[in-house]
């Protein structure tokens, strides 16, 4: 069969319940401002999603033999995204996720949630993104930057795995993420080629379509911010977490997953299930805020800067 | 056309064939749930669920089996489980330094590892019953009963009708690429890695744009036809008085067998 499953899809069974839920709930926010941004859309845009999902799922088929009998192929959210803009990719990705559940358990149902926001919101958001910084460049600066975002949304989908697994207690993170960061960050080479490939053959022959998604989604600057916020979490987390595992852990004590993780899940609402509310954990998530806000500052200070000399440019 | 590679549909007139598809879904995703709820290392209960997947696989007339065969495609997924036996505290069962891992395998450990690979195996089996004894299109339609969002499901309904195309496209593809693969003899065919990767790439961008003008045919000739912005259905999908007591009697036994699992 050429359909060949990759290991992020997350069979039932491998997250406790609390974590599948937790990401339900995300998923389901982040999709229903998806559907409702692309309702606004013509109704053409129904088909044209469904199709390309369909694509989608027919192009992870498509793969070339490296070495030793393994392949490489695609996951494909990147390519969707700076196809069909970042809410369309989304949702586009997110039918793929769920037949391949349903309908040949490639990944379970209580944990789709988080395999959709591995594999289809994390995966559309980076590789857009990167995609939009690149806008108005040169090409070659398009397409490494379609790249570059193609590996890093690979490698976030498997941080975030690694994570979901060491939180729910069915890994042990200084394992399971060296282990799957690792994996990723030679399949996502396989990804970064197509994708890159891909995007250069349809400039090469249909270039009105690249520039027709990029004049429809003028205002998505702010998926500039979001694809370098979350690539900055991988990069500064990843290495942050194959050093010192035991900082996150310690981190994750606090917020007290470990011991939901270590008790069975039916402890859910236990004195456990209402961790937010204690000193260390509100100290914790404070740092967090600031640091994220600090670094969204500078980021968007540098994207003006960037913009405005790209404007006195022209 | 490639019926057998994405239709799971078995056909047959058991109950479970009968039954509403917004019913089969609740049932299969409360008995998910229901799995994810038994304690580590529960094997009555475990046992107990997998004797009732026997017992449905045999009641679809499916041969006790059916899922059995099909129901270890999570198994490699164990592989990332397997590291939850040193993860917990408890009685040592074996040590290993293993490089800069230090390994202590742990009876809890142990449980847990197991509890995991069993509740993922019972998982996928009731998946498996669902989508065997359910259309994909039915399936797709009790997921808009259940309230998700009509675009969505819209989607999700396209992509299942243009997988058989468009996965038909790409056998074509393949099978052009492969006609033009010769090896002469005495040389090493293939190129390089990237220059592989490429012309996959190539492909993909074909196909892209094969499915792009695709769906604006598509498009035309669903107004043509007199399209309005959602897809309708002849099956009326309603839920009889059957199905709910049936739901009822399902939701009763996994209540009946989380009480067992978590008081006795």
């Amino acid at each position: 069969m050429l359909y060949s499953p990759s290991p992020l899809h997350i069979p039932d069974g491998f997250l406790s319940l609390a974590i599948s839920l937790i990401f339900w709930a995300i998923t389901l926010v982040i999709l229903s401002t998806a559907v409702k941004r692309t309702e606004t859309l013509d109704e053409k845009q129904v088909p044209l999603m469904g199709v390309m999902a369909a694509f989608i799922f027919a192009a992870q088929m498509i793969n070339f033999p490296v070495a030793g009998g393994t392949s490489g192929h695609l996951l494909g959210g990147a390519l969707a995204a700076i196809m069909l803009g970042p809410w369309a990719g989304m949702l586009v990705m997110t039918a793929v996720v769920a037949v391949q559940g349903l309908l040949f358990q490639d990944g379970g149902l209580l944990v789709m949630g988080a395999n959709i926001f591995n594999m289809g919101l994390l995966t559309a958001a980076i590789g857009f993104g990167f995609y939009k910084a690149a806008e108005g460049r040169q090409r070659k600066l398009k397409l490494f930057a379609a790249g570059l975002g193609a590996w890093l949304s690979v490698m976030a989908g498997a941080l975030f795995t690694a994570l979901q697994l060491w939180l729910s207690g069915t890994a042990r993170l200084d394992i399971v993420l060296p282990a799957m960061l690792g994996v990723h960050a030679v399949i996502g080479i396989g990804e970064v080629l197509i994708t890159v490939a891909a995007i250069a053959f349809i400039f090469k022959t249909r270039p009105d379509l690249l520039e027709e998604s990029e004049s429809s989604a003028q205002n998505g600057r702010g998926w500039i911010v979001v694809g370098a916020l979350l690539s900055l979490g991988v990069v500064l987390l990843s290495p942050f977490a194959s050093a010192d595992p035991d900082g996150l852990e310690r981190v994750a004590t606090d917020l007290g997953f470990l011991e939901q993780g270590a008790n069975a899940p039916y402890k859910l609402l236990s004195d456990y299930a209402l961790p937010f509310f204690r000193d260390s954990a509100f100290s914790t998530i404070a740092a967090g805020l600031i640091g994220i806000l600090v670094i969204a500052a500078l980021v968007i200070f540098l994207a003006r800067r960037r913009s405005i000399r790209h404007t006195s440019h022209n | 056309m490639h019926d057998s590679l994405f239709d799971r549909f078995r056909e047959g007139e058991s109950f479970l064939h009968r039954l509403a598809p917004t019913v089969k879904v609740v049932i299969t995703v409360l008995f998910i749930l229901s799995d994810a709820l038994l304690p580590d290392g529960h094997w009555l209960g475990f046992g107990i669920s997998w004797l009732t997947i026997l017992l449905l696989n045999l009641a679809a007339q499916l041969g006790w089996s059916y899922t059995l065969k099909r129901s270890f495609i999570a198994f490699p997924f164990a592989l990332a489980a397997i590291t939850a036996i040193f993860a917990l505290p408890g009685e040592t069962l074996a040590v290993w330094d293993f490089g800069p891992w230090h390994l202590i395998a742990t009876d809890a450990g142990l449980l847990r590892f197991l509890s995991i690979v069993v509740r993922s195996w019972l998982s996928v089996q009731v998946a498996i019953l669902l989508v065997t004894t359910t259309q994909f299109p039915d399936l797709i339609h009790a997921l808009e009963h259940l309230r998700l969002p009509r675009m969505l499901v819209t989607v999700i309904a396209f992509l299942y009708r243009y997988i058989f195309v468009l996965s038909d496209e790409v056998l074509r593809l393949l099978r052009a690429r492969q006609a033009r693969s010769a090896i002469p003899p005495h040389q090493r065919g293939g190129g390089s890695i990237l220059w592989r990767a490429r012309i996959a790439g190539n492909m993909v961008g074909q196909l892209f744009l094969r499915s792009y003008e695709r769906s604006d045919r598509i498009y035309n000739a669903m107004l043509a036809r007199g399209y309005q912005g959602h897809l309708r259905t002849l099956n009326r999908h309603g839920i009889h008085t059957r199905d709910w007591l049936l739901m009822t009697f399902a939701i009763f036994l996994l209540i009946l067998l989380q009480l067992f699992a978590h008081l006795g």
